[in-house]
């Protein structure tokens, strides 16, 4: 019902990220677990982050926000004690049902801002944005 | 403990004091209701009052078995349930049946579905069931359809009448719309509008699903998008009785002619709204669940606006 759409995406700071993720992409990963925490609040303040790992816990993906590159593969990890989806608004992508320490992975082929959350949960939401 | 909030976004008359009162009870089993003299009380099952209560007939009120959780506080749901249908058999009136609000199984496996038929059929009653969201994680629901709600329309709503009173099992479960609450949806609303339709305005109305039909608490999906919806069909009617699940706790209020009223789960507790960061199984101490079951009596009583709700420590 209502749409997550990152509100500083829209007014214009979404090609400065852009730009700062192209440089950072190849570290992504380590900056993902070294950086988790502001990380996380970055995420949460709406700007997507580059990352190619999203977390569950609590009741929340994080980073919410992610960019990433055409043809790569972002894995969710259920750290949760309960179930979570990873489910896109459209039904693109939906993973089966992730227990606690489950993980599901989906390759990202075509540019786009993919929004999701999980069907159980609604309230959880996540956006992916793929670069060209 | 009893705590107070406000919420009148579901409200479906502007009348009503803006007041809720709540009640919190950690864990949980049955809920057993009677309706005598037109009258429904709720008491826990397990409570020697509730046994006693009912010269009319009763129901009772199972939600949240979540059978295949297996983590802290309660490793063992299916002997929870065991418990809830050990205290049930104990009762000197026997309910005429059960509703069962829903997340009967923790993650749609079939093996936790057939565990819970297999439990759910020892009472030797019969079993209404409306579906939670751990119930219909796979193929939309068909399996849950195909073992708990064969003769349910759409999604797997379903009305039927007892001794008088019309109790309607609703489905907000199904098509959840991302960062939105619970959700009806256009055809069943259209299918309870003509359900309810031949009805007289003084038919007592029992409604149960499994999330909360009024918003408990938005930040964590505990509402009902469409729910006003629902509660705008139902507003004729002098008694309406709202019953659900989905938030672990035992939480109520009275709008008007309307009572509603969730119950406990009988694997695992979940925090009050707002109390944590999230919405995820409460920790307790160990061994301290068995020890809060049959903590709250309800009473409630139709016509009086304010629920009545005692808090008993067994411990």
């Amino acid at each position: 019902m209502t749409k997550f759409v990152p509100d500083r995406a829209r007014r214009g700071l979404l090609p400065a990220v852009l730009a700062l993720s192209l440089l950072f992409a190849d570290r992504a990963v380590a900056a993902e677990g070294a950086h988790d925490h502001m990380m996380m609040e970055t995420a949460q303040a709406g700007v997507p982050v580059a990352a190619n790992a999203v977390k569950i816990d609590n009741f929340s993906f994080a980073p919410a926000a992610i960019i990433v590159a055409v043809g790569t593969t972002v894995t969710w990890t259920n750290e949760d004690d309960i179930p979570h989806t990873v489910t896109q608004e459209d039904k693109k992508f939906k993973s089966p049902p992730l227990d606690t320490d489950d993980h599901w992975s989906f390759t990202f082929t075509e540019p786009g801002e993919y929004h999701y959350f999980c069907s159980l949960h609604s309230k959880m939401v996540g956006m992916v944005v793929v670069k060209p | 403990m009893t705590r107070r909030f406000d919420d009148d976004e579901t409200v479906p008359r502007g009348t009503s004091r803006r007041e809720a009162l709540t009640c919190m009870a950690w864990a949980g089993t049955g809920l057993l209701w009677s309706l005598t003299g037109g009258v429904p009380l709720a008491g826990m099952i397990g409570r020697a009052e509730a046994a006693t209560a009912a010269t009319g007939f009763t129901f009772a009120q199972f939600s949240d078995s979540h059978l295949g959780f297996n983590k802290d506080p309660n490793m063992d749901p299916v002997a929870t349930l065991r418990e809830a249908i050990a205290d049930l058999a104990k009762l000197s009136s026997k309910p005429a049946f059960i509703i069962h609000t829903g997340d009967i199984s923790h993650l749609s496996k079939p093996v936790e579905f057939d565990t819970a038929a297999e439990l759910m059929k020892e009472t030797g009653l019969p079993v209404f069931y409306v579906p939670g969201e751990h119930d219909v994680l796979t193929d939309e629901g068909v399996s849950y359809r195909e073992r708990f709600a064969p003769n349910s329309k759409g999604d797997g709503w379903f009305s039927f009448d007892h001794d008088g009173v019309h109790f309607v099992g609703l489905v907000n479960v199904q098509n959840l719309k991302a960062g939105g609450l619970g959700n009806l949806g256009n055809e069943q609303l259209v299918w309870l509008a003509d359900d309810l339709r031949p009805l007289k305005d003084s038919t007592p109305i029992v409604v149960f699903a499994h999330i909360p039909l009024w918003t408990v608490y938005a930040e964590w999906g505990w509402g009902t998008d469409d729910g006003a919806n629902a509660l705008a069909l139902l507003a004729r009617f002098g008694s309406v009785t709202v019953l659900n699940g989905h938030i672990h706790q035992i939480m109520q209020k009275v709008e008007g002619k309307v009572a509603f009223h969730t119950a406990r789960s009988t694997a695992f507790p979940q925090p009050t709204p707002g109390s944590a960061p999230s919405a995820g199984p409460m920790k307790v101490p160990a061994g301290d669940l068995k020890n809060w079951l049959g903590t709250t009596d309800v009473t409630f009583v139709r016509g009086i606006e304010r629920l009545a709700i005692v808090d008993h420590t067994l411990a």
